[in-house]
């Protein structure tokens, strides 16, 4: 099939447009709004106090969505993959379901298990432990939206490179820090890096789940994004873009690194494909 | 000495039987053969003495001590994967090494034993490469040195030559018995190609369907095998649902046998043939004749049964079409499930049965 | 599940981290919900979903998510199609922006969507012109909507286009079939499962997508109010019955949605499994 030189230019037209308007132009708006009334509104924007406060508590948010993630995910995917056992679809799709729900019900989950109607809340009441309307909850809600995000890069990748190695690695007597360590984590380190770059950028953007357990506490359960929603409200535009100037950098970064690590991961597989012998891989699913 | 033992091992996947009963011994310092078809349970045997796989029931035994409780570990073993399953990213060097790093050895003791080992599989100058960046016979002695690094008792090899070319694989074949026999270690390995048995195996186990049907050195295997699906398996064979029909074969119970090509003589004239005398030799058409490089095989009609047999290069040609004399040697005739050797009534004037 | 004899070692320890953690962060909070949801009576919680005023809200979020799975599913495919099959300066870059939607934080994105829409916005000035209200109306939210979800389509319709047997077209080719023929005959048949798959996400995304919607809806009750809106609504009146009533009725839908694909698709690989076994 060869299109005519006209509707190839029309179609890239059309896509490139499309980019541009839906893409670009918000960009370019926020870059535009956020210096509308010149660099020291901007930066006075971004040194305000509660401007600091939000980004220290996504800051937080997301390096501890990640930790958590990344050891929920390296377990997940180990036992997923290296073990038979009964219900292991059932896991996988019990894992699977933060994609499927609403951030704000999943926001809503934990104000049903920790806010006032909640059984536990007398309990939590007389030790004086807030979680909800306070930043536990804004960590339990962004590690549920973040669930499933390294394990869903582990898994295929684990699946694909199968159990050999690790079985070699266990003939010689290797405990099982040294497996991971030394055979496992080798081959999954770039999917490892990019369920790791998913999972932050939507820890630092979430917005949903947090507004709903968040209580809207200025300067103390605010994360940027939040505190975008208060100084837009206010009509605070200018500030508003500021921050949010911010937060698309970190956004232009993510997809940078990801680029990064895709390549980095595509180098890899090259090689293979340039090895006249496919049998590392034909052999993998050898029982 | 017996270095390995299986004793009555049972193994099902799911509801399929892997191993069913399976029992044998293997003397210290053999190279032992395992060979059967696609799925009889050649990995699943060889897995269950490496510790990778459970058996259900029974007990195997390494050196004397009974390791169904071990991790494959400390089993004393080399197991060589049918993948190699090399590190990918680890260079020879640390592939070699990896077992020795493991058991926490020196560096210098690690360094000496790797280029002793790499010395012997002749990739001295590429310990720095990555396994991506060998050819599949560079990959399958890495993994090979890899396997014997520890200084096991035993080695296990999966497939070693599967993935290898035809030209390579046999310049690896000879290797390998000679690496072996020179390291005086007992080694098992397996194969669905029955000349790599015959060729590097001392001795050979052959599994159909999850049983061991015959052990032994190759040549008695071939000579007298013990079940119809060894004397199918094994050598060239052209099934007969009647060999009663053949003269010197009147009088049998049994009907079904198979016949080897060599168990085939055929001439051109009655001459030709070493018991000339018609009472015993076959008229026959020829249907076919295949230049077989020392030989020529010479598909021949007898009594409507189609029989296969060799002549030498020199002897007289024959012509498709062409009327020729046969002589039936042997046969190997099917009783149940055991095989026994018919000769020519005409020869012995009676069966020996094995 | 005990694994005496696991040849890799790890079971225990990594099915006792991976339980811990999913009966933390989902299931504890699930059955919390659930708890809570059951205890609340089959009246209130009629009520609750039928009240008139969140009727419309579902009603809103179906159709503000189904016309932008729509024409995402369309751009998504013209997106694709480019990336895969032409080559041009920027390609890479383009390839690159797709992604910006699952980067770029959903408030970000809202309020510049709706500045950009707004009737003294860049684009919506245009719009407002022509008497077309692009922000604060059923509109902006759609907008909104195809912001988040163009990823989908373009994401799982480029690898079934790139893998495509270029066979099969040069075989069409061989017969002078016509350019339109091979795509409609050849091509589009092949891209329908990756093309629904794409559209049943952003369609489920859409329908729970609360952040980006919020700025440019406008929140008007029976006009542009959403699901997820009348959820927060609920909780900022403490009237969680209420919001949970509506919770689930988002979830039997997004459920129903994502079923329904897999169900048809499971059917179609069916079908074209009998085509090549008879
Ligand atoms: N982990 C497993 N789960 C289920 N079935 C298995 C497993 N491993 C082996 N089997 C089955 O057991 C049978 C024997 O397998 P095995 O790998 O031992 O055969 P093999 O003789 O090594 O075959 P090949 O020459 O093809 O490698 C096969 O039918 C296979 O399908
Ligand atoms: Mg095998």
């Amino acid at each position: 099939m060869r299109e005519s030189i006209w509707l190839r230019r029309f179609l890239i037209f059309l896509a490139a447009t499309f980019l541009f308007v839906m893409l670009i132009m918000p960009l370019i708006l926020v870059v535009k709004e956020a210096l509308a009334k010149g660099f020291e509104v901007y930066f006075k924007a971004l040194t305000d106090e509660f401007a600091l406060k939000a980004l220290y508590l996504t800051v937080e948010a997301t390096i501890l969505a990640i930790a958590l993630n990344t050891i929920f995910g390296l377990a997940s995917a180990w036992l997923l993959t290296k073990f038979d056992f009964r219900g292991k679809t059932f896991l996988g799709s019990l894992i699977d379901l933060p994609f499927a729900i609403s951030p704000v019900i999943a926001g809503l989950f934990f104000i049903m298990l920790f806010g006032r109607m909640s059984p536990l809340y007398p309990i939590l009441q007389e030790y004086d432990v807030a979680i909800v309307f306070a930043i536990p909850g804004i960590i339990l809600a962004t590690v549920f939206v973040t669930f499933p995000f390294i394990t869903r890069e582990l898994v295929p990748v684990m699946e694909s490179q199968g159990r050999s190695e690790e079985e070699a690695a266990a003939t010689f007597g290797a405990s099982g820090w040294t497996i991971f360590r030394r055979v496992t984590l080798p081959n999954i380190k770039w999917a490892l890096g990019y369920g790791i770059i998913l999972c932050s950028a939507r820890a630092m953007g979430e917005f949903g789940a947090v507004s709903v357990v968040s209580g809207h506490i200025r300067g103390k359960t605010n994360t940027l994004p939040l505190h975008i929603e208060i100084l837009y409200n206010e009509y605070n535009f200018t500030a508003a873009f500021a921050v949010a100037s911010v937060l698309v950098m970190l956004a232009i970064f993510v997809l940078i690194l990801r680029n990064v690590v895709e390549y980095y991961s595509k180098d890899i597989e090259r090689e293979e494909v340039v090895e006249p012998s496919a049998d590392l891989k034909v052999g993998v699913a050898n029982g | 000495m017996v270095e390995v033992e299986v004793r009555n091992v049972n193994k099902t996947f799911g509801n399929f039987k892997a191993s069913d009963n399976v029992s044998f011994e293997i003397e210290r310092g053999k190279l032992i053969g395992l060979l059967g078809p696609s799925g009889s349970g050649k990995t699943t045997i060889l897995r269950m003495i490496a510790g990778l796989e459970t058996p259900d029931s029974g007990e195997i035994y390494i050196g004397g001590r009974k390791v169904n409780d071990l991790p494959p570990g400390e089993r004393g073993i080399g197991f060589l994967f049918q993948s190699y399953a090399l590190f990918k990213h680890m260079t020879v060097f640390e592939n070699i090494a990896f077992g020795l790093t493991v058991q926490k050895k020196s560096k210098e003791e690690i360094k000496s034993r790797v280029e002793e080992l790499a010395e012997l599989i002749g990739l001295k100058n590429f310990t720095r490469r990555y396994p991506l960046q060998l050819s599949g016979g560079q990959r399958q002695r890495v993994a090979f040195a890899r396997a014997l690094a520890p200084n096991p008792e035993l080695l296990l090899l999966d497939e070693p030559f599967a993935a290898i070319d035809a030209k390579v694989r046999q310049e690896l074949r000879g290797w390998l018995k000679k690496t072996i026999h020179q390291l005086g270690i007992t080694a098992i390995f397996v194969t669905h190609d029955q000349d790599e048995a015959v060729e590097v195996a001392d001795e050979i186990i052959i599994t159909n369907r999850g049983r061991v049907e015959q052990a032994g050195v190759p040549i008695e295997i071939y000579q007298s095998p013990k079940t119809p699906f060894v004397a199918k398996f094994i050598g060239e064979s052209v099934q007969v649902p009647d060999y009663t029909i053949f003269k010197g074969f009147e009088g049998y119970e049994q009907h079904e046998g198979i016949l080897r090509p060599e168990f085939l003589e055929i001439g051109a004239t009655i001459e030709e043939m070493p018991q000339p005398m018609p009472v015993t030799t076959e008229r026959g058409i020829v249907r076919g004749t295949y230049f077989r490089g020392s030989t020529i095989q010479i598909d021949i009609e007898v009594k409507g049964q189609l029989l296969r047999g060799f002549r030498g290069l020199e002897q007289p040609p024959l012509h498709e079409g062409d009327l020729a004399f046969v002589f039936i040697h042997k046969i190997y005739g099917f009783d149940g499930d055991k095989t026994q050797v018919i000769e020519n009534a005409a020869k012995f004037r009676e069966s020996v049965i094995i | 599940m005990f694994g005496k004899n696991d040849v890799i070692p790890g079971r225990r320890l990594t099915f006792g981290i991976t339980l811990t953690f999913v009966s933390l962060f989902l299931f504890i909070p699930l059955c919390a919900f659930v708890l809570f949801a059951s205890g609340m009576g089959i009246e209130k919680f009629w009520s609750a979903v039928t009240d008139w005023r969140n009727v419309h809200a579902y009603g809103v979020s179906f159709f503000c998510a189904l016309v932008a799975g729509l024409i995402n599913a369309m751009f998504g495919l013209v997106i694709a199609w480019v990336l895969v099959r032409y080559d041009f300066r920027g390609k890479k870059i383009m390839d690159a922006l797709i992604d910006l939607p699952f980067a770029l934080p959903t408030a970000v994105a809202g309020i510049a969507l709706t500045t950009l829409y707004a009737q003294n916005g860049l684009l919506g000035q245009f719009f407002y012109s022509v008497g077309i209200e692009s922000a604060f109306s059923p509109m902006g939210i759609t907008i909104a909507l195809v912001f988040v979800g163009i990823p989908f389509v373009a994401r799982s319709v480029q690898p079934v286009l790139k893998d495509l047997d270029p066979q099969l077209e040069e075989a069409a080719n061989l017969f002078g079939t016509g350019n339109w023929t091979i795509f409609s005959r050849i091509i589009l048949p092949e891209l329908v499962s990756p093309l629904l798959t794409g559209f049943a996400l952003a369609f489920a995304r859409g329908i729970g997508e609360y952040g980006s919607v919020v700025f440019i809806a406008g929140n008007m009750p029976y006009e542009t109010e959403i699901a997820p809106l009348m959820i927060m609504t609920k909780l900022e009146q403490f009237d969680y019955q209420s919001a949970a009533a509506i919770a689930i009725v988002m979830m039997c839908l997004s459920l129903a949605i994502l079923l329904g694909i897999h169900g048809w698709q499971s059917r179609q690989l069916k079908r074209i499994g009998g085509v090549v076994s008879a």
